[in-house]
């Protein structure tokens, strides 16, 4: 049974398509595969033929490889994704008739239940560094491409509840669906790469793009390489364009503000920062920290391996450093607060309906008060009334003094701790300046993840509180 | 003679390209040297920096998708009026009436195309290493192009002139009241106090000069369509100049020495 088939009946059509592509792009995988030769993975034993006749399927789909004639089927890789394809062949008219594969409502209520901030943010990590640790198993291509078919089915199951559609079919949320897709293929692509480079730089040979440096002429290897480009680009972007048509809601009104409010999808990371820290912080430090930090990472990498080829083990540092705030604290928070983030900015689970009364209990407390009052038992230190303004800020100092510390000791005894332990080689190559700065926008880059994990775990609002300047940290 | 040839030899053909056809090794060499479109690329090149594998072909796309976006604002220009009365209504006109109104769409989705090219091209370089010297000046002029894609991104996001637009726009823009002592709600913004009387007010601080009223309005709209339309166009084209500059001084795509 269907939840809304009204629903149903509006994306059966565009469903069904989807479902003919992914089987298109499976045959085309097979046929691919035949044309270099199939891979046979196993062979199935014909029950009662023992000879060699009579196994046409082995013999068609095993055309380059060995046949063999002892009556079985080999099962090899162009099969599989025939099969594969075929699957969803039928799956397309299914849900072309309103019959799609959905997925259980018992499932997606569990997925609803589990997410949250903290399980997306330790579950994107955690699977970032299985990848990450597993990348030889992840990067063969026919691993690659089974998880890339997992996704499509799982993305093509979702589609059919209308609260998950609702948000990743919104026009302008469309291109980020993109996003995630490229990234994932290019970070497969790199890291596929990377590890074919990183055993020949094992065995004692340079890098696979050292063989291909012989020249050739950009004329025309690399203008109709370009024009090839130009063209495929210019046709996806007029089907997008007659596909998509571009958002336009009421016109505007100064009065009616919509719940959620939120900025461009490109800068949703940084509203979800707002969650952790005040504006000052999320939208104007932390986004400077982040060009300054990337205008400085040639100045600050001084290793001179890896220039011109993909590899991981010549700088495991600088790439981890790298893909963890591009596609963890960029990436995921943008997919954070464009997919689940509705009304009044709550988190909402992928299949869930955004429900503008749901309230969440919010008990945050600062530091200050974890340290006077939970800690001392005692009230928070307060200037008597009518003292200068000296002595307000002299009480402000006392009252922040446990926040005003730690944070102090964060970004300015830990450097040199760094430099004296972990990063002690750091230090001698970089020299003071050099290190310093790059401690200190490490450590900037780790307060982000460190204030969640103190959000998620003591309820921590801010670190140092003085809402009397603004300076809330 | 056949006719096109005639035409290659006739003297208005001549005068056009200042090359023959580039059918041999000669000539599609000539063709690079003295084409001024093409002479932006060298005349040879490792056959790993042409690898689609290798760049993606990232770069050239993101500056492919901001070709597409000038056409297609320039011609989005002569139907829009950047007024309270007229924005919203020229680009329901888009929608509606205007033939080629597809225009409008193609401008907006190529914008969303191409901050996700420019991050998947900075992506690349990174991976390859390709900022390591004596890229890191390239690397710099990257990153602020990459800002600017996004503040042009940003600015057109008012244009249309719908609750979309202006919440996203008053929400984006609400951060820089909070900029330190810049903002009138930032950190240490007090300090500027002369005589008691408060420097920065919601009426001049960081907030103000980049929507130029207290509020979304109609000075926002003004600034953001000729930001929008010449300010930031003019700088992304002069540090394009400079980036496709530097790619070839600093000696061509990178790859293993
Ligand atoms: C408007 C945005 C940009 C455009 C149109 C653009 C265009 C290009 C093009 C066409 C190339 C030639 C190689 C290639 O296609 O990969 C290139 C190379 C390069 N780009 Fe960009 N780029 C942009 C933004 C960036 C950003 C954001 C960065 C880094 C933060 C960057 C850093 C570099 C570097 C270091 C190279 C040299 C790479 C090499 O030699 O392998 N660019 N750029």
């Amino acid at each position: 049974m269907h939840s809304d088939p009204e629903f149903i009946s509006r994306v059966a059509t565009p469903l069904g398509f989807y479902y003919l592509i992914l089987c298109a792009l499976n045959w085309g995988a097979a046929a691919l595969l035949w044309r270099r030769g199939a891979k046979t993975f196993f062979h199935v034993p014909l029950p009662g033929r023992r000879n060699g006749n009579g196994h046409a399927a082995a013999v068609a789909v095993d055309a380059h490889g060995a046949t063999n004639g002892n009556g079985a089927i080999a099962i090899t890789d162009v099969l599989v994704w025939l099969a594969v394809g075929f699957a969803f062949f039928i799956l397309a008219p299914l849900a072309m008739i309103g019959e799609p594969l959905e997925l259980p409502s018992a499932v997606k209520q569990t997925v609803n239940e589990l997410s949250g901030p903290v399980t997306l943010a330790l579950g994107s990590l955690v699977v970032f560094a299985i990848f990450f640790v597993f990348r030889r198993f992840f990067t063969q291509p026919i691993v690659a491409w089974v998880f890339l078919n997992l996704a499509l089915l799982v993305m093509g199951m979702s589609m059919t509840d209308p609260n998950f559609t609702s948000i990743v079919a919104k026009p302008d949320n469309v291109p980020i669906v993109g996003l995630v897709f490229l990234l994932g293929f290019f970070t497969w692509l790199a890291t596929y790469k990377a590890v074919v480079n990183d055993d020949r730089i094992a065995r004692g040979l340079p890098p696979v793009e050292k063989e291909d440096s012989e020249k050739v002429l950009v004329w025309p290897d690399l203008v109709y390489t370009e024009l090839i480009c130009m063209i495929a680009l210019t046709a996806f972007l007029l089907v997008w364009g007659i596909g998509l048509q571009a958002p336009l809601e009421e016109p505007s009104s100064s009065v009616k503000t919509p719940n959620p409010s939120k900025a461009p999808w490109y800068f949703l990371g940084l509203q979800e920062m707002l969650v952790y820290y005040d504006p000052w912080m999320a939208g104007v430090v932390l986004p400077s920290v982040v060009l300054l930090g990337l205008m400085a990472i040639p100045y600050l990498d001084f290793n001179r391996k890896g220039c011109g080829y993909y590899t991981i083990s010549e700088r495991k540092f600088a790439y981890l450093i790298f893909q963890f705030g591009f596609l963890e604290l960029w990436v995921i928070l943008i997919l954070l607060g464009t997919f689940l983030r509705g009304p009044n900015w709550n988190f909402f689970g992928p299949f869930e309906t955004w429900d503008a009364h749901k309230v969440l209990a919010l008990n945050n407390i600062n530091l200050s008060e974890i340290f006077w009052i939970k800690g001392l038992d005692q009230s928070l230190p307060k200037a008597p009334p009518n003292s200068s303004a000296l002595r307000e800020i002299a009480y402000i100092l006392v009252r922040e003094a446990p926040g005003i510390i730690l944070v102090g000791a964060y970004f300015v005894v830990l450097p040199p701790i760094m430099a004296a332990t972990i990063f002690r080689k750091f230090f001698v190559k970089m020299g003071f300046i050099r290190f310093m700065l790059m401690a200190n926008l490490l450590l900037l880059m780790g307060a982000l993840p460190l204030k969640m994990v103190a959000r998620w775990t003591i309820n921590l609002k801010y670190f140092i509180a003085i809402p009397e300047y603004f300076l809330n940290f | 003679m056949s006719l096109g040839e005639s035409i290659r030899n006739s003297q208005l053909w001549k005068s056009v390209f200042r090359h023959p056809m580039p059918l041999d090794r000669r000539n599609r060499i000539v063709v690079m040297l003295t084409n001024f479109f093409l002479h932006l690329h060298p005349v040879s090149i490792k056959k790993q920096g042409i690898g689609l594998s290798y760049t993606w072909c990232m770069g050239g796309v993101t500056f492919f998708l901001f070709l597409v976006e000038t056409v297609t604002g320039v011609l989005l220009m002569f139907y829009y009026r950047p007024t309270l009365e007229w924005a919203y209504n020229d680009i329901l006109a888009l929608r509606d009436v205007t033939s080629l109104g597809i225009m409008r769409e193609l401008h907006r989705w190529g914008a969303h195309a191409m901050v996700i090219t420019t991050w998947l091209h900075m992506y690349r370089v990174f991976l390859t290493g390709s900022y390591k010297p004596p890229r890191e000046f390239n690397w710099v002029v990257g990153v602020i192009l990459l800002l600017l894609t996004l503040l042009l991104s940003f600015t057109g996001y008012l244009l249309p002139w719908d609750q979309l637009a202006i919440w996203a726009i008053t929400v984006g823009s609400n951060m820089a009241r909070a900029t330190p002592v810049l903002g009138h709600e930032g950190p240490f913004a007090k300090l500027l106090t002369v005589d008691g009387i408060p420097m920065i007010t919601n009426g001049s601080d960081a907030r103000f000069l980049t929507i130029g009223a207290r509020f979304v309005g109609e000075e926002t709209l003004n600034r953001f369509y000729v930001l929008h339309c010449i300010g930031i166009p003019l700088a992304v084209a002069l540090l394009l100049a400079i980036h496709f500059w530097r790619v070839r001084k600093d000696g061509g795509i990178s790859g293993p020495l």
